[in-house]
């Protein structure tokens, strides 16, 4: 492997590295996994492999940037913003007609019979 | 050409995914420990100076300088150097180890305003450890400037900007001076993840260190935490025969009905 193939594979391993650290699924696990694919590929000497590979890597940077942000995005958006299906259906509830009449309901028959 | 500087508020808070407890006193959140990252609602702050700054560069309209500041304890400089890794161009930390409240965080950034004078003030809209929703407001009535809260779209036009602002039933659209203060929304826009490369060229950026009692500015508490508590547990749901039996149980043991 020539020299600045060899800096940008290093490159790329710090990267996922740090980006593993918040990784769901544990930290270890993720390394685990990132040592592996590291590992399988040393023997390439293909250049046009290589790049594959580092393709691969970065889209998988990208990949993961992205599930970290949905995640926190998500939680945020749970935990701040009403939800607009939750109330529709609240106040459909509120709306039927069993609902309103529920002081004379003991004498309505039930929607069944 | 226009040169701007643009102010972002930080806070360092507990992570938003960990799991918090109430500490054995009772008195306050476990802290300690515990993973803390920058308020999600400042990473999008730091994200919309960060896209101003470039958006000028590529237009060639202008130029904008970045600058942070967070006010904590020293561990504050760990939030500051992600904003940095972010792109900031400089950061400002005020250092106290004392419990910082809403009107104190905004009279020391009133004293940071004061020494920078930037054109426009960004801050997250609350911070998801106290929710308070007030630094932001505050600070646009100590400095008597124009405010734009919970901000979805930011426009900068000349001396002024143009602010959708997300409200309760929709979206409201307002175009205020600059100077002026800017609270983000979640919808502003997408944070980016600062790469390793980054992070390395963060730590030789300035960061400038203040003692919060050096500004001159009175910080202590007007509130007092009397009670923290969990909210109850969850009980458990129960099965139902039948229509019938839902609507009794709605009406009786749920009286939602």
């Amino acid at each position: 492997m020539s020299t600045p193939t060899r800096y940008r594979v290093i490159a790329l391993y710090k990267q996922l590295s740090y980006l593993g650290r918040e990784y769901p699924a544990g930290a270890d696990y993720f390394h685990k996994k990132l040592k592996g694919a590291f590992m399988k590929n040393k023997d390439l000497t293909d250049p046009s492999e290589i790049q594959k590979r580092i393709d691969l890597g970065d889209y998988v940077c990208k990949e993961i940037e992205a599930m970290y942000h949905i995640n926190k995005y998500r939680a945020m958006k749970k935990r701040y913003y009403e939800d607009a299906e939750v109330e529709n259906i609240q106040a459909k509830l509120e709306n039927t007609n069993w609902a309103q009449g529920s002081s004379s309901s003991a004498t309505q028959s039930s929607p069944r019979q | 050409m226009s040169n701007l500087r643009i102010l972002v508020a930080t806070k360092r808070v507990v992570d938003y995914a960990v799991k918090i407890r109430v500490n054995a006193a009772g008195s306050a959140v476990e802290t300690a420990n515990v993973k803390h990252s920058m308020n999600p609602f400042d990473e999008i702050g730091t994200e919309q100076a960060i896209q101003i700054k470039e958006a000028l560069a590529k237009s060639k309209t202008g130029t904008a300088e970045v600058v942070v500041v967070s006010c904590g304890p020293a561990k504050a400089q760990e939030t500051l150097r992600t904003a940095l890794a972010m792109g900031a161009d400089r950061a400002i930390h005020v250092d106290s180890e004392e419990d910082l409240q809403p009107l104190a965080v905004a009279k020391l950034l009133k004293a940071v305003v004061e020494k920078e004078k930037p054109d426009m003030v960004i801050l997250g809209k609350q911070a998801i450890d106290d929710d308070s929703n007030q630094t932001g407001q505050m600070l646009a009535g100590l400095l008597n400037w124009p405010q734009a809260t919970f901000a979805s779209k930011v426009e900068l036009g000349d001396k002024s900007m143009t602010v959708t602002r997300e409200v309760d039933g929709g979206v409201e659209t307002i175009k205020t001076p600059l100077p002026a203060i800017l609270t983000t929304d979640l919808r502003l826009n997408v944070p980016r993840y600062a790469s390793l490369p980054n992070i390395m060229k963060a730590k030789k950026k300035p960061l400038a260190k203040f003692a919060a009692a050096d500004l001159g500015v009175d910080i202590k508490p007007r509130l007092q935490t009397l009670k923290i508590a969990e909210p109850p547990k969850r009980q458990g749901g129960k099965l139902v025969e039948s229509v019938d039996d839902l609507v009794d149980k709605l009406k009786n043991e749920a009286k939602v009905l």
